[in-house]
């Protein structure tokens, strides 16, 4: 290859891993804040995802919806998963030891997966995944750019500016803030912290469900056990950005979509897994924290 | 009585840390309860604002029993707490913190209101206004919480060690500002350990040992009496 052809490559690389690295920011950020405020890994939100996917797969195939009301749709859905879970599997344990939660967590992930294989259900089987528009690519100086990342892009910027904003300038957005660093204060405050917490799995549960349609459209096949390595990635990009924090979610996902996609483009696809997971055990042994995590000190 | 608590007990797990407790707070007044470090003072006020369970006994406010009820409800009946060692939010600003204190009010032009007499009392956090809570210094943050809790317009605030920790100018500045809150038609219920200083300001008082009231009578007359400065004001009476 010549080092133009090489640029271009490299490029297009890039622009991979930015596409994927959005969908695992949307996932990453329902992790995050979930973890934020009730410090639990919600080990299920992998599969929350994938129930987002497949409510799109249902509303593009079976209703015939368009792109924009098959994600809302799949977004609600997602997010009504996600409350009941909260009421119904994490709630009752909120005052029991942190491992009971998180074993529950797993508990409700593999249910999700294994219920909704029934034939009655999903199904077991690979769904090709229909897209709702028709795909186009433009050449850019040599690079691919097509429609469905402008969409995954615009998509994910606009869900997570809207999320910036709801945290930083609505009472809600803020309570949720105050929730995560002192749940005893907050209620002192008259804030109803089941309520925010509830608010809180609503929000991450229905990111979730659009990287779940957004995924299926940019990898066009769904099935119940999608949300694991998506989720397990995500979760990873979390870590690595430091969980609990909103912006580590972002920078940890664009930094996991690179490093995947580069290591396909330049090593190998077998690698990818592998890769991901390396930096997991990276971040934990060097920083655990994450890049934007403090260190722990608190001011007395 | 504004404020009524009558036999209250309350335990953590098996260890009993209020035995049957009774006190009351009238409109407008200012009382204290007094006591050394872990006589139960930071239990009373938990109970009350709901963060934590009576075991027996009630707690009434203007007449309902709110022994049950959510902290977030009681808040919105005007009981504010500030707790002890005033956990601001530091990842949220100063406005922030001053915003989430009035969390249960929807009136704009009275949150406005509420923040501008705030900073009138507080000059200090006007100036920190979009600093993060968490790099305030100590006395800085204990304006915060009191200008928090008066963000909800509370008809009776629960002040739990509010000089813990600050130098002693700042310790007379904050007695100083409970004074004028009170005066501004706040009731108020003190829990200290700087006995002297909460028996100058206060009308009535309660000594709190171990779990149960052992003396209680107006501010001046504990003052004035030998026990309470043997054990709580001389120089040998340093709360442990
Ligand atoms: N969360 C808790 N779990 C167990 N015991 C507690 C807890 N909080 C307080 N206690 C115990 O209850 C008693 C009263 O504590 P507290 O109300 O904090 O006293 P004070 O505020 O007067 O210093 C102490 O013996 C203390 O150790
Ligand atoms: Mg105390």
């Amino acid at each position: 290859m010549d080092l133009n052809a090489q640029i271009v490559y490299f490029l297009q690389q890039v622009i991979n891993g930015i596409q994927l690295g959005s969908v695992y920011a949307l996932i990453a950020l329902g992790y995050t804040m979930v973890y934020g405020i009730v410090r639990l890994i919600n080990f299920a939100h992998g599969d929350v995802f994938m129930v987002g996917a497949f409510a799109g797969f249902f509303a593009v195939s079976v209703l015939g919806l368009s792109f924009l009301p098959a994600i809302i749709l799949a977004m609600i859905v997602s997010m009504v998963l996600g409350v009941t879970i909260e009421r119904l599997a994490y709630r009752p344990l909120r005052r029991a030891p942190k491992i009971a939660a998180l074993i529950t967590a797993i508990g409700v992930s593999i249910f999700l997966e294994y219920f909704t294989s029934l034939n009655f259900v999903f199904g077991p089987n690979y769904r090709t995944f229909p897209r709702p528009f028709e795909v186009t690519s433009w050449n850019i100086g040599g690079v691919a750019i097509s429609n469905i990342l402008v969409i995954i892009l615009g998509v994910s910027l606009f869900l997570v500016v809207a999320l910036q904003l709801f945290v930083t300038r609505t009472k809600v957005g803020i309570a949720m803030r105050a929730v995560s660093f002192d749940h005893d204060a907050a209620r002192l405050m008259g804030i109803n912290v089941d309520t925010v917490i509830s608010i809180t799995f609503a929000i991450g549960s229905a990111l979730a469900g659009a990287g779940g349609v957004l995924f299926a459209i940019a990898y066009p096949q769904v099935d119940p056990f999608m949300g694991i390595m998506p989720g397990l990635k995500a979760f990873v990009a979390a870590v690595l950005g430091g969980i609990g924090i909103i912006p580590g979610a972002l920078l940890g996902s664009l930094i996991m979509g690179q490093a995947e996609v580069l290591t396909t483009g330049y090593v190998s696809s077998t690698l990818r897994d592998l890769v991901a997971f390396g930096i997991l055990i990276i971040v934990l042994l060097v920083r655990p924290t994450g890049l934007l995590g403090k260190s722990g000190v608190e001011k007395v | 009585m504004l404020l009524e608590v009558k036999d209250l007990q309350v335990a953590y797990g098996a260890i009993s840390a209020v035995k049957g407790v009774s006190f009351g707070v009238d409109e407008g007044e200012i009382v204290t309860l007094i006591g050394a470090n872990g006589a139960g003072k930071s239990t009373i006020l938990k109970t009350i604002s709901g963060i934590v369970r009576a075991k027996a006994g009630s707690v009434l406010f203007a007449g309902a029993e709110i022994t049950q009820t959510a902290p977030h409800d009681v808040v919105k009946m005007g009981v504010c707490h500030v707790p002890e060692g005033r956990r601001i939010f530091a990842n949220l600003t100063v406005r922030e913190n001053l915003l989430m204190g009035a969390y249960t009010r929807s009136d704009g032009d009275a949150i406005k209101g509420n923040m501008e007499r705030v900073f009138q009392r507080f000059p200090r956090l006007k100036e920190r206004l979009s600093q993060p809570g968490g790099t305030l210094s100590g006395g800085e943050q204990q304006m915060l919480a009191m200008g928090r809790g008066l963000m909800a317009s509370p008809k009776i605030l629960l002040l739990d060690e509010p000089s813990m920790g600050l130098a002693p100018i700042l310790v007379q500045q904050i007695f100083d500002i409970i004074q004028e809150i009170n005066q501004s038609g706040t009731s108020i219920l003190l829990v200290e350990q700087n006995a002297n200083m909460a028996l100058s300001v206060a009308n009535r008082a309660y000594v709190l040992e171990t779990g149960t009231i052992s003396l209680s009578g107006p501010a001046a007359e504990l003052r004035a009496n030998a026990k309470v400065q043997e054990a709580y004001l001389g120089e040998a009476g340093a709360l442990a």
